[in-house]
């Protein structure tokens, strides 16, 4: 995608990473010279680590959950404070002369929310949409895949004989009910697939109700 | 006066008609007319068998959604402009089909169509009194 945008656009593009409890983008930034590896700004936060079951402080090099300390942040200051990223820290000298320390692209979550399209989705707020809609069985899967570099969500919700009709417009209407449902509670496109009953996998906890396919 | 149609809810996945045929093959249930409607990412099939009930329990003991639907069967001329004479029929009225298809019977020069009306008893008023044959779910069954 990097590729595409800097030949388009004839430009440079850069990664910039930052969390809005922190002060939004800005936090750690990517350096023209290398592109490999964001530069935390160390003078501002501290970066640690950790793993994200045990709170264990882990070595450089080893992915974990990113968690950061304000240094100079006066109204709103930080202690340790979670960002649920998963990540690594590289501390190796860079070619660009910094000396900061280098985060690595965010590489998933610590709990179940995802990001489709920079939309921060946790898989219960779709739950509760699809718990709104009348007669729907609240067994549902979400797919996100990546297609031409956009994220695509695909929302399987099973039928059951109530909302199951002999016209196609009317199951039609229910997959785009759902849909409209979805983009005005969280602001993200999602494709709703009605499904035959029992075809979504039950109670395996939330790896069976989503799939991620991205390629990350 | 009007025909039962038992519709199933089928994923677009490859096999997935065949498990139906297979259950009624089975339970020994024979096809009369079918008609699948298809989207993307399913089909609703569309069966007029020979035993509904049957069939139904069948299904549903194998985890299909099934559903039962009001139809009503007509005979039409198996002649050029035989379907257009009921159709136009029905526009005049200002009835819509919401989907038809053929049963499979072979007998004379009368076909028998399948419509699925958003208003079927309406639908079926205005068929007898133009003298279009209307045939019922039992006659149907034994054809």
């Amino acid at each position: 995608m990097r590729q595409e945008i800097e030949k388009k656009l004839n430009l440079d593009a850069i990664d910039i990473y930052g969390l809005s409890e922190v002060m939004g983008p800005g936090v750690s930034v990517e350096c023209l010279e290398a592109k490999k590896g964001l530069h935390i700004f160390e003078d501002h936060f501290i970066p640690e680590i950790i793993h994200p079951n045990t709170g264990e402080v882990l070595p450089y090099g080893e992915s974990g959950e990113l968690v950061f300390t304000t240094i100079t942040k006066e109204a709103f200051p930080l202690l340790r404070y979670r960002t649920r990223d998963i990540t690594t820290l590289n501390p190796d000298p860079c070619i660009c002369g910094r000396t900061l320390v280098r985060m690595d692209k965010v590489r998933g979550r610590s709990d179940d929310m995802l990001i489709i399209r920079g939309v921060n989705v946790f898989p219960s707020q779709i739950e509760s949409v699809i718990m709104q809609t009348k007669g729907v069985e609240p067994h549902y899967q979400l797919i996100v895949d990546r297609k031409d570099n956009l994220d695509t969500l695909t929302v399987r919700v099973e039928i059951n004989e109530k909302l199951f009709s002999d016209e196609v417009k009317k199951l039609q209407e229910l997959e785009n009910r759902i849909s409209k449902d979805i983009k005005e509670t969280l602001g993200v496109s999602a494709k709703v697939q009605l499904a035959e009953p029992k075809s979504i996998a039950r109670s395996e906890g939330k790896a069976a109700r989503v799939i991620d396919n991205r390629k990350i | 006066m009007q025909a039962e149609q038992i519709s199933i809810f089928i994923e677009n996945k490859a096999g997935r008609l065949s498990d139906v045929t297979a259950i009624l093959a089975e339970a020994g249930i024979n096809i009369r007319a079918l008609a699948v409607a298809d989207t993307s990412d399913f089909g609703v099939l569309r069966l007029i068998v020979d035993n509904n009930a049957k069939a139904d329990a069948a299904l549903k003991n194998a985890g299909f959604t099934v559903r039962k639907t009001r139809v009503v069967a007509v005979k039409v001329d198996d002649t050029p402009g035989g379907l257009h004479r009921i159709l136009e029929v029905l526009k005049n009225a200002g009835i819509n089909v919401e989907y038809m298809y053929a049963f499979i019977h072979q007998s004379g020069d009368k076909a028998i169509m399948i419509f699925r009306f958003d208003h079927t008893e309406e639908a079926i008023k205005i068929l007898m009194e133009k003298g279009i044959t209307v045939v019922d779910g039992k006659t149907l069954s034994t054809l």
